[in-house]
């Protein structure tokens, strides 16, 4: 089967340019919230920019939530959150208020404890701690530098964390858990490293088992 | 290692292409705005900063266009200022491929405007831009105004004070130009960057005046600001973004390399 992304459209922000990084990495996409898009990609992309509230408030409107968690959680297949497309995984989120999110993985979205030492949003080119080099960080050095801007950041259980970053203590940069990985950096707006994350995730994608059996399923 | 100050090559874009002036007037062609993103990409820019110069409202579109082009092709943030007047504005902007927006003019004739976009869209994604002039006189405390209308009209506002109001209405950082000092190349306005940097809590980018690469280090040290932006030094090719980098670093300043 040819791999096929489907970046998921739910009017939270930078569709495009994620789609324009897929393509600049030669495998097809579409941006889209139809369900059979969703069933028939071989992998889904969650990207995001915004309010936590308005994010889950628009997954519920396009009847995404159900959706995305059986496909996703309960059939495997492969998935990269981004930014708030990362938080939205999370249980909750302090965000404006209190509001649930997906619930895919143990964790809270929370503020940065005001400080005079860093400034909020955390904005620009940081470096990770890689603690789970593959599959995502594959051929990627810890002095790599990725692009972030957030006010509010993951906490989550430390098994689930397969990077860090330094920002008047450590937060968490990236997550994985079976099929589903999520990075609160922009692998997008992240110049080669970023688009070779990107590839690293595609590439984890074309062979993960939920590709891989439906090709013997019959049609 | 930590978060790495950006350096953001600025590129005032008119009709199509690149320009600029001194003090805000004088305009010299420097080339075409989707070549000179990507060189500068390859150089290791951290950012693009576009700011719309364009006066007519019929020619707005072309910026559209070039922001498309230019997100097609290169993968590192994208600011895009210059005639934003709505939320509506803004949103065109994101979905041609900008991922922040910076409003100036509009930002003092309606404050509302950015907590509506920042409400809207996240203050991550909305910077505010200031243009001040220092207005005080040689021995007096120093006291900036902030102008609009591509530096034509003095609001009367103290630009520190006014740096403030914008972050409490959702500025997610902010652009300070010193008119002053923009295209002087004579350095940054080092006391109008450090009073703002030390005012607020989010990152400010500082802009106008650089004319070599210690102006850049010192707006950093000195100024206190987060990111730096100019135009002339890397359009007309006295230096690369590699080798402000490069400088920056000898000056134990973090960036990426």
């Amino acid at each position: 089967m040819k791999p096929r992304i489907c970046i998921i459209d739910y009017g939270m922000g930078n569709t495009q340019s994620v789609g324009n990084a897929i393509q600049y990495l030669g495998v097809d996409y579409l941006i889209s919230s139809r369900k059979e898009d969703i069933l028939t990609s071989t992998a889904l992309i969650l990207p995001g920019v915004g309010a936590f509230a308005a994010a889950m408030d628009n997954l519920h409107r396009l009847e995404l939530v159900d959706l995305l968690t059986d496909v996703v959680v309960g059939r495997g297949k492969p998935f990269l959150g981004i930014c708030l497309g990362m938080q939205l995984l999370a249980k909750d989120s302090v965000e404006l208020g209190l509001h649930s999110g997906l619930g895919w993985i143990e964790g809270h979205v929370i503020a940065f404890e005001p400080s005079h030492e860093v400034r909020i949003p955390h904005v620009g080119w940081n470096n990770c701690h890689i603690r789970k080099q593959e599959p995502l960080f594959r051929n990627l050095a810890e002095d790599a530098h990725f692009y972030f801007d957030h006010s509010f950041h993951l906490s989550c259980p430390h098994e689930l964390v397969s990077a860090t970053f330094d920002y008047g203590g450590h937060f968490v940069a990236s997550v994985q858990k079976d099929n589903i990985f999520a990075t609160q950096f922009h692998p997008e707006k992240s110049q080669r490293h970023g688009l070779r994350l990107l590839r690293n995730f595609l590439n984890f994608a074309a062979s993960a088992p939920a590709n891989t059996e439906r090709e013997n399923e019959p049609c | 290692m930590g978060l790495a100050k950006r350096i953001i090559p600025c590129l005032d874009v008119t009709a199509g292409r690149v320009v600029k002036g001194v003090n805000f007037v004088g305009l010299r062609d420097a080339g075409d705005p989707i070549e000179i993103a990507r060189r500068y990409d390859e150089q290791g820019a951290d950012e693009l900063t576009f700011l719309d110069i364009t006066a007519s409202s019929d020619e707005r579109d072309i910026i559209l266009h070039i922001i498309e082009e230019v997100a097609n092709q290169v993968f590192i943030p994208l600011t895009v200022g210059g005639g934003v007047r709505s939320v509506d504005d803004v949103r065109r902007l994101l979905n041609a491929g900008a991922d922040k927006v910076g409003i100036n003019t509009a930002a003092v004739t309606t404050p509302q405007l950015v907590a509506d976009a920042s409400a809207r869209f996240g203050s991550q994604c909305i910077v505010v831009a200031i243009d001040a002039k220092q207005v005080s006189a040689e021995g007096e405390p120093l006291l900036w105004h902030v102008f609009t209308h591509g530096g034509r009209r003095d609001t009367g506002l103290d630009a520190v004070a006014w740096a403030k109001k914008m972050e409490s209405l959702g500025a997610g950082e902010i652009l300070l130009t010193s008119m002053d000092r923009d295209g002087t190349k004579i350095g940054f306005n080092l006391d109008l960057t450090r009073a703002v940097s030390d005012a607020v809590s989010v990152p400010v980018i500082a802009s106008g005046g650089v004319g070599n690469l210690d102006h850049l280090v010192d707006g950093v040290k000195k100024g206190h600001a987060d990111a730096v932006l100019a135009a002339s030094i890397f359009h007309y090719g006295e230096f690369t973004v590699r080798q402000a980098k490069e400088h920056m670093a000898r000056n134990q300043i973090e960036v990426r390399l």
